[in-house]
């Protein structure tokens, strides 16, 4: 690799004045060295990167696929395609295995949740990153500290204090819930935004007599628009992809949400081995998350990676 | 500015920081208490017992496998992860062919592409990406062995999580599947902000692309990398590998223990056999080994920071 390499300037020089297009590089003799060893390693790089793809996507195809499959070939032959299309699976999975309770289960916990965590989030962040009083310091760590600690150390006590409220599998509990766990993200990712919005326009509409909760809500939410955007994509695939928290605090079979309704129908062998169903209902949960990934693409990478670099 | 000032924050702060004071930190100082007392969780009386729990912990061989299987999580897995992530975030951004007039060192074609398609699997929930896999590692009619069987491999049938030498690994397999394409975005956008002239004097002294990626790419990228594995690693030791392990393995735990881990071992203790104060003692457990895990990575991966 390295000898290659030794007459690196020439083609830099050269090249600055001409267009760059990729037909014209096979014409160039003098670069011949260095084009093979790029297109080599282009090759190799693109060889390795399909292959991950394909190990990413097939998974996935292979579900779809499934999911529109008689109950018989699944076992008998997982990888050929569907002799016909059995859309039955998925109407009888909406219905008789009650995805459709899930689906809406899920839908009303996410919801609230993802409202409660967006209102109560914003109000601790604003007030964490624009004001100075005894406390605040130790209120943003206090936060802060949630983001690192084992979640199942406090689930034990949790599940109690949850009963003693009264709240025991309840779609109004569990949003709570929801909410609590998500406030340490959320108030780290806001106050940080909140700080970098100017100051000058919120005190102009506080001069002019408004007070700081009209000001509050608003002035700087709609200026706050893109980081609750992206903070609120982050947190409808947190609480929509949430198994460990329904798991404990929500044991009774109507109030499921998705995750658990799959896994106990997969417990329970497919309700009455309808794996086809279990398949249809599988897919049915993936949808709404890749299509919400696939829309809002940009925000929701970068409000997961932040959560990597505090 | 003072008028009303501090109602205002009274009023803003008391709904979120109750909540969050009832439903989490309430919780987390309630189990270090009752890690000292009997309590089953079953009945509202108990008494303390002072460190009898921490004893009985000590000889629990269940526990001393679950705490080996959480370490190989916690230190394994991110290392399998974030190299394969760092190769292929490598390639997406350094790999591609020079073009004549641009820059030195380039991204390959369809980078975006790659970048969106390997993240797919980070959106799905652990539970739906465990039964997914739980299905295809069937040993008798799943995907992986009928594919060996079609290709031919018919000797080939591992009983996969059946096998309790086999069955951790598949498991963190899948984490690892379901994980690489975050760390391949993480670091990529870490790439693009490392300026191309620090390339293009590399590659005027001669350097290849390894010596490229271990000089310039992988220190400048140092502190991305290391939060990344505490990041990783704290997910791990946690609520990820508790989906996995308690969906895909029988049992759940695997055969003979093979997979069990301390969220795990919490979770069924608990809810399962109602010792609820042994729980949160090795939860209490779970706790040490996290924060320890995190300042280990964070003390050996000190080095001189990087400006550029």
């Amino acid at each position: 690799m390295k000898t290659t390499e030794t007459p690196a300037p020439l083609p830099a020089e050269s090249g600055s004045a001409v267009p760059v297009t990729k037909v014209g590089l096979s014409t160039e003799k003098p670069a011949a060295e260095k084009k093979t060893e790029g297109n080599v390693l282009n090759a190799f790089s693109h060889g390795i990167l399909v292959i991950w793809a394909i190990m990413v996507v097939l998974p996935l195809l292979w579900a779809v696929m499934t999911s529109f499959k008689g109950d018989g070939s699944i076992f008998g032959s997982p990888w050929s395609l569907p002799d016909t299309l059995h859309f039955d699976n998925w109407s009888r999975a909406w219905t008789e295995a009650n995805m459709s309770d899930y689906f809406l289960n899920t839908v009303l916990v996410v919801g609230g949740s993802l409202i409660g965590t967006l209102v109560l989030g914003s109000m601790a962040a604003y007030v964490l990153a624009r004001f100075d009083f005894p406390g605040n310091r130790f209120i943003y760590f206090l936060f802060i500290g949630g983001m690192s600690f084992p979640i199942m150390l406090a689930l034990v006590p949790l599940f109690y204090v949850v009963n003693n409220m009264g709240l025991l599998n309840s779609i109004h509990g569990l949003i709570l819930v929801y909410i609590a766990y998500s406030l340490p993200f959320t108030v780290f990712f806001l106050t940080a935004f909140f700080r970098t919005l100017p100051t000058s326009v919120a005190e102009a509409a506080f001069v002019d007599g408004a007070s700081h909760s009209r000001t509050f809500f608003q002035i700087m939410v709609p200026m706050a628009k893109p980081g609750l955007i992206s903070v609120g994509i982050f947190n409808f695939l947190g609480q929509w992809n949430q198994y460990m928290l329904p798991t404990v605090l929500n044991t009774d079979p109507d109030k499921r949400v998705l995750t658990q309704g799959l896994v106990q129908l997969a417990v329970s062998q497919g309700y009455k081995g309808d794996w086809s169903g279990l398949f249809a209902g599988l897919v049915m949960a993936m949808l709404p998350v890749l299509a919400a990934y696939i829309v809002f693409q940009r925000q929701v990478v970068q409000g997961l990676t932040a959560g990597a670099l505090k | 500015m003072q008028h009303g000032k501090y109602r205002f924050i009274v009023g803003f702060l008391a709904l979120p920081l109750g909540l969050y004071a009832l439903f989490v930190v309430w919780p987390f100082i309630q189990s270090i208490y009752y890690s000292f007392t009997d309590w089953t969780g079953l009945s509202p009386e108990f008494k303390m017992v002072g460190l009898d729990n921490y004893r009985r912990m000590l000889d629990d061989d269940i526990f001393w496998k679950s705490l080996q299987h959480s370490l190989m999580f916690a230190v394994a897995l991110p290392l399998v992860t974030i190299s394969l992530a760092l190769f292929f975030a490598f390639m997406i951004n350094v790999g591609g062919r020079r073009r004549k007039g641009g820059p030195v060192i380039s991204g390959v074609r369809g980078s975006s592409f790659y970048k969106i398609v390997y993240f797919f699997p980070q959106v799905l929930s652990i539970a739906i990406v465990a039964l997914l896999f739980a299905f295809a590692y069937n040993p008798d009619s799943g995907a992986i062995n009928s594919f060996f069987r079609g290709v031919g491999l018919d000797g080939l049938q591992p009983l996969w999580l059946g096998d309790p030498d086999l069955a951790l690994w598949c498991v963190m397999a899948v984490l690892v599947w379901s994980t690489v394409g975050f760390f391949v975005v993480l670091f990529s956008a870490g790439m693009a902000s490392i300026p191309a002239d620090l390339y293009e004097a590399a590659l005027l002294d001669g350097a290849g692309r390894a010596a490229t990626f271990f000089r310039i790419t992988l220190p400048l990228l140092w502190d991305t990398v290391q939060s990344g594995w505490v990041y990783m690693g704290i997910l791990a030791l946690g609520a990820e590998s508790f989906a996995v392990v308690q969906i895909m393995t029988t049992g759940p735990g695997g055969p003979d223990y093979s997979t069990t881990v301390m969220v795990l071992y919490v979770y069924q203790k608990a809810f399962r056999d109602g010792q609820a104060a042994y729980a949160t003692t090795i939860g209490v457990a779970l706790l040490v080994v996290t924060l320890a895990f995190a300042a280990v990575v964070m003390r050996l991966g000190r080095r001189e920071r990087l400006e550029y």
